[in-house]
């Protein structure tokens, strides 16, 4: 008998009331213990499939089933293993941490005194506890955005659902949850996470969906993604000006300024040509770096022709 | 889900609940306190020592007590729920209830009986305070009990199906306005419907609230305008019909979910 998937999302449809079809019909699975990336551009339908998930949105047709269960038709089976940190800031601004966090484990059915323990476990390894019993409204951004996962960790669920959850926060912070993450996911915890910042999907995920206009238009792990890339362009740091510039087979060198060059070149060219030729030149590079994350290349180029391909269809 | 977790997240809802009351009882108890106070000091010592008795050994502000009571009763157990939920939906946090396990049953459960307790308490400051005026006689202290938690339930759950629907504060504060209030005033708080003349005694008839407050003034004088078997038929049915209301809307997550 083969484990069901974390998640098994199958021919899930959803059309609002103003007849906006937010998904057209998708079916996606991830694997327990997975830490899966779902990125999308805005309105993409990314938040309609979480709303779905976490039961907040009424799918029109098709089915989730978490760990095997339902969330159509055994809801409260299946609220019970998924823990979701919301894109938007939803606690009361009145309430204190500790408390906000004892409740959402009391509407679990947790027992008051496993919930404080729990309470007082996550908001320490979040780093809130100096903060938990004052005001939640008193604390900083980056702080309710961790307390939003300490909530969500209350109810210790199997998969873990985080949307947009380091939007607006700085490095530091996103840093110290993306380790906490981690280390619930190297627990066991399966993670979805959708997000802006495609560099910490590309570093935390080992699969991916990107959804557009309400259908996944790829699914696969992160590194097969990835090899896809066949260009890549490269920002180089000249010692001092180059007046001319080499010509290099299978390398397009543009000047951004009289210090920058970008390399533009397949990901099979190797670069001691590129180096020995611009050294027959006189050009002495001081330093490289990627233009732009490589999922982020990826990203751009799948919604663009996704893009393209809808113009053309229309 | 079993009975114990959904025992539990009830207990959280209606103790969040509770908090929220004394957290803030300055909006939420000392109100009525103050309102009530001023009704026993003019329409019972002044205006009352001017009608006199209205029933032999019964004086005006004795009658007025029970009617105040249930006033303040009916206000607090609607405003309770429907200003909490309604927070609730606006600043998004009913969400952490509706991505919980929780049946619907239980929210509302919770929520109520957060209402009702508002309620109770209300009532109870007010009954104190009125003793600071005149002598309380408890007649029928199972009428007065299962009235009081009747009406805090009628009013809480239309408050709750007044909060499902609303979508700005202004929607809350209509249906007390202009329902519950002049409801509440004609409702025999402050005379005997058998002293209007017809047609308004039969037009009175039509209004519930006048039930209530006269089946709690039967509790505590032992006398009323309506039968008792008609009040409790009355008081039942509204709160069977809300409660089915208010979980049909949460069922179908109406004004909740999208």
């Amino acid at each position: 008998m083969t484990n069901p998937a974390a998640l098994d999302v199958v021919e899930l449809k959803k059309t609002y009331a103003n007849g906006v079809e937010a998904l057209k019909g998708i079916s996606l699975r991830v694997e327990p213990g997975d830490f899966f990336a779902l990125l999308g551009p805005n309105g993409a339908g990314k938040s309609t499939l979480i709303g779905i998930l976490s039961s907040l949105v009424n799918a029109t047709s098709g089915d989730a089933r978490v760990f095997g269960v339902s969330v159509r038709a055994r809801r409260s089976a299946a609220m019970r293993l998924i823990g979701l940190v919301p894109q938007e800031l939803n606690f009361n601004p009145f309430e204190k941490p500790f408390d906000i966090c004892v409740n959402q484990a009391g509407f679990y059915g947790i027992p008051r005194a496993v919930a404080a323990e729990r309470a007082e476990k996550y908001l320490k390894q979040l780093v809130l506890w100096d903060k938990a019993f004052e005001p939640s409204r008193t604390m900083s951004g980056g702080m309710k955005r961790r307390l939003m996962i300490a909530r969500a960790m209350m109810s210790e669920p199997k998969l873990l659902i985080l949307d947009e959850p380091t939007a607006g926060v700085d490095i530091e912070i996103r840093r110290s949850m993306w380790k906490f993450v981690s280390s619930i996911n190297a627990a066991g915890t399966t993670v979805i996470l959708t997000t802006h910042y495609l560099e910490e999907a590309e570093q935390l995920c080992r699969n991916i969906a990107i959804i557009d206009h309400g259908r996944i238009i790829e699914n696969t792990s992160m590194r097969r993604l990835l090899s896809k890339l066949d260009v890549e362009t490269l920002v180089l740091d000249l010692e001092r000006p180059s007046p001319t510039l080499p010509d290099v087979p299978g390398v397009r060198l543009v000047r951004v300024d009289e210090l920058t060059v970008e390399a533009e070149m397949s990901r099979e060219h190797d670069l001691n040509s590129l180096f020995a030729s611009l050294s027959a030149h006189g050009v002495m590079v001081r330093s490289m770096r990627n233009k732009a994350n490589r999922l982020e290349e990826l990203f751009v180029r799948l919604v663009e022709t996704g893009k393209a391909a809808g113009k053309e269809a229309a | 889900m079993s009975a114990g977790p959904n025992l539990v997240a009830f207990a959280t809802i209606t103790r969040r609940e509770v908090v929220r009351i004394l957290r803030i009882w300055m909006q939420t108890l000392l109100p009525s306190a103050i309102t009530m106070t001023l009704y026993f000091v003019i329409f019972g010592r002044l205006v009352g020592s001017r009608i006199g008795d209205i029933v032999p050994g019964i004086g005006y502000i004795d009658y007025i007590v029970p009617g105040l009571i249930m006033m303040a009763v009916i206000t607090n157990s609607y405003g309770n729920i429907s200003s909490s939920f309604f927070g609730a939906k606006f600043q998004r946090y009913v969400e952490e209830m509706l991505v919980s396990p929780m049946p619907p049953w239980v929210i509302l459960a919770g929520y109520v009986a957060g209402a009702v307790m508002r309620g109770l308490l209300v009532a109870a400051i007010v009954l104190a305070i009125s003793l600071f005026f005149t002598r309380i006689h408890l007649f029928h202290p199972w009428v007065t009990l299962s009235t009081v938690l009747l009406t805090a339930v009628v009013f809480s759950l239309a408050g709750f199906v007044n909060a499902v629907y609303a979508r700005k504060f202004d929607d809350i504060a209509l249906v007390p306005t202009f329902v519950l209030a002049p409801l509440t005033y004609l409702g025999g708080v402050f005379y005997s419907v058998d002293q209007l003349g017809t047609p308004w005694r039969e037009i009175s008839h039509a209004n519930p609230i006048l039930y209530m407050v006269n089946a709690f003034r039967y509790g505590l004088l032992g006398i009323s305008d309506v039968g008792m078997g008609v009040a409790y038929a009355v008081m039942l049915a509204f709160a069977v019909a809300l409660g089915a209301i208010a979980l049909v809307l949460l069922e179908r997550g109406i004004g909740l979910r999208s």
